[in-house]
């Protein structure tokens, strides 16, 4: 499903060009369960910003579902990550004046979905990470737990082909990230491809795969063994 | 639409959730437009005033009046009309229905019981009723006989029958006019004022009476006004007139004019022609204020662009394109503008009434619609052009730069 051949990213920072990305090959198929982790600075974010399209690579293809991204402009690119990608992010990112419905009705929005249609897309997204019972409540009435529930709903409203998770659970305390993840399990047990962003090795050790970037490389792609649940 | 309906619901709710700074952007534009609906709705309303007080001459109705440089005042070579010149009008013009010749005399004052007023003392024919539009309330109007005979009768206007406190119907009374005694036959209509002047403090004479009283008196001033068979010939009616009356004063060819036939509604013409230059003045100067107001919706946007760098990172995250979010905050842009130029619609509105009830006497505001869709129209036109840049940074940030933005 996700096909990288030889990504080079570089980035220039006034005189000096810096090489993100040397050479990255990966292939990461459906339903799979994958943790990318790394040092600062080893490149993972530039991993996942390609992998979420944000960002178009220097060097290299990606295909995504057979189509090649490389190539895309901006507003393309928009397009992709509003039907294939599922954002969740370390600090949530919601929409601070918007209800948990309003910022999950809010990628469909871009869908050019018909309102009614996007609330009770919304609702059942809601109702699938436990908040059916919170949505009109902004995020500052909502815990951090259950914030990060509603990013994960909205990740998930537009059934993307990945659910892409930058560092989780790296707000959280131990307790909350532990649902969290007991979340992303079950997404995973339900079909959904999964990968997530972190430097936790516990947060890590809930995916089946663990990819390892070092210097802009991938220095180790291993199977974890099935855990005992 | 939908895009357009969730954009315009955002940019709703994001106006609403800085009250007081929507409310100070926007106050450029809301002072801009409360000033330029306050002083219109002023203009207008004293503009359809003077416009429905004249239109009771009518549009068939000329005025023959005769022209004097302010060196004919120096020199006391004062320059009238003629009795003939009447004639000429009655009888050698074609084209022309009635011919209504009005004497302003040179008496002062008028006693009654003690009582004592200086009203403008007119001496007019019977025509002058249907050529000026003039009608009685009690009483008649002066007559064809009244004329013939030179019987001395008046008709006075409201204002003379209230400061001389005469009897609510002042048929019958007599008032002293000069050295004799006139009797009051009739009310005349009151009409209330033109630029301050009182229309009722005028009595009618007959022509005749006016025309033995005034022989003691060097000059006569008159003026003719006279009525058009067909309004469709009025410009070779007038071009008749003229040729016509400059026989018969004996103009050498070459020579100018020394009378003038003005078109009754040619002063309404001339007010009108100063309300649109004024009008057009405070459209400029409304123009600079909107400019002004303009620019302050543009700096707060551009401050409120950068605010919200991180919430734009997280709705191209979600899939947003550059035109939803440029969609959206030009959408911000136009709606705050918009809201300050009705805000500005309805004060100035107000204003315009307070100032038209606080001056004495002063018609009543009017303000037509399409100076305020036109406002309000404008204003939004505002809030989109000074709105480009702020949307157009928006659209532009970089989404992984935007989403690391604290």
């Amino acid at each position: 499903m996700i096909e990288l051949h030889g990504i080079v990213k570089r980035y220039v920072l006034g005189e000096e060009t810096v090489l993100a990305l040397a050479g990255v090959d990966l292939h990461i198929g459906r339903n799979e369960y994958v943790a990318l982790i790394g040092p600062s600075g080893s490149g993972k974010s530039t991993l996942m910003n390609l992998l979420g399209c944000l960002d178009s690579p220097s060097e290299g293809s990606y295909i995504l579902n057979g189509r090649d991204t490389s190539s895309l402009s901006e507003d393309e690119l928009a397009a992709v990550r509003n039907r294939e990608i599922g954002f969740v992010f370390q600090s949530f990112h919601l929409l601070p004046r918007q209800t948990a419905l309003q910022n999950v009705m809010q990628p469909l929005v871009y869908r050019r979905m018909p309102p009614l249609e996007r609330r009770r897309l919304a609702i059942e997204a809601l109702t699938k990470v436990g908040l059916g019972d919170r949505l009109d409540h902004r995020p500052n009435q909502l815990s951090g737990g259950q914030r990060q529930r509603v990013a994960v709903a909205r990740a998930l409203v537009g059934q993307p082909s990945i659910l892409l998770a930058d560092e989780p659970t790296g707000n959280l305390d131990s307790r909350t990230s532990a649902e969290i993840m007991a979340l992303f399990d079950a997404l995973h047990a339900q079909g959904q491809t999964v990968i997530v962003v972190t430097h936790e090795p516990d947060i890590a050790a809930h995916c089946r795969r663990t990819i390892r970037v070092f210097d802009g490389r991938i220095v180790e792609d291993t199977q974890n063994p099935a855990r005992a649940a | 639409m939908n895009v357009l309906g969730e954009a315009f619901r955002a940019a709703l709710a994001s106006l609403n959730a800085h009250r007081l700074r929507s409310f100070l952007t926007t106050l450029g534009i809301l002072i801009g437009t409360m000033a330029v609906i306050a002083v219109v709705s002023v203009l207008q309303g004293f503009s359809a005033s003077i416009s429905s007080q004249f239109s009771d001459l009518g549009s068939n109705t000329l005025t023959l009046e005769a022209v004097n440089e302010q060196e004919n005042f120096r020199s006391g070579q004062i320059n009238t009309l003629s009795f003939d010149d009447v004639d000429v009008l009655r009888y050698k013009v074609t084209g022309i229905s009635r011919v209504a010749p009005i004497i302003s005399t040179p008496l002062r004052g008028a006693s009654y019981k003690g009582r004592n007023v200086t009203p403008q003392v007119l001496g007019a024919t019977e025509e002058s009723q249907y050529v000026l539009n003039i009608d009685t309330s009690i009483g008649r109007y002066i007559t064809a006989s009244d004329d013939k005979g030179g019987r001395r009768v008046v008709v006075i206007g409201t204002e003379v029958r209230d400061e001389l406190k005469m009897p609510e119907n002042p048929v019958g009374e007599f008032l002293l006019l000069g050295n004799e005694w006139f009797r009051v036959v009739g009310l005349l209509e009151k009409r209330g004022e033109i630029f301050g002047f009182s229309q009722d403090n005028r009595v009618i004479i007959p022509f005749s009476v006016a025309r033995s009283l005034t022989g003691i008196f060097d000059r006569t001033f008159m003026e003719v006004s006279f009525t058009i068979t067909d309004l469709t010939q009025i410009s070779q009616v007038r071009e008749r007139a003229i040729r016509a009356i400059r026989t018969n004063r004996r103009i050498a060819p070459g020579k100018e004019d020394d009378f003038e036939i003005k078109a009754a509604d040619s002063f309404v013409k001339q007010f009108e022609q100063i309300t649109a230059t004024a009008t057009a003045v405070l459209a400029g100067i409304v123009g600079i204020s909107l400019l002004v107001g303009g620019i302050g919706i543009m700096n707060i946007m551009l401050v409120s662009v950068t605010e919200r760098t991180r919430e734009i990172g997280i709705l191209k995250a979600l899939g947003a394109t550059r035109r939803d979010i440029l969609v959206q905050f030009l959408l911000e842009a136009a709606l705050l503008s918009l809201l300050g130029g009705i805000v500005g619609i309805v004060l100035g509105l107000l204003a315009g009434m307070g100032i038209a009830s606080l001056i004495p006497n002063f018609p009543p505001a009017h303000v037509p619609v399409w100076i305020m869709l036109a406002a309000a129209g404008f204003s939004a036109l505002v809030g989109v052009v000074f709105g480009i840049a702020p949307a157009s940074k928006a659209a532009g940030l970089d989404p992984i730069e935007a989403l690391r933005y604290e």
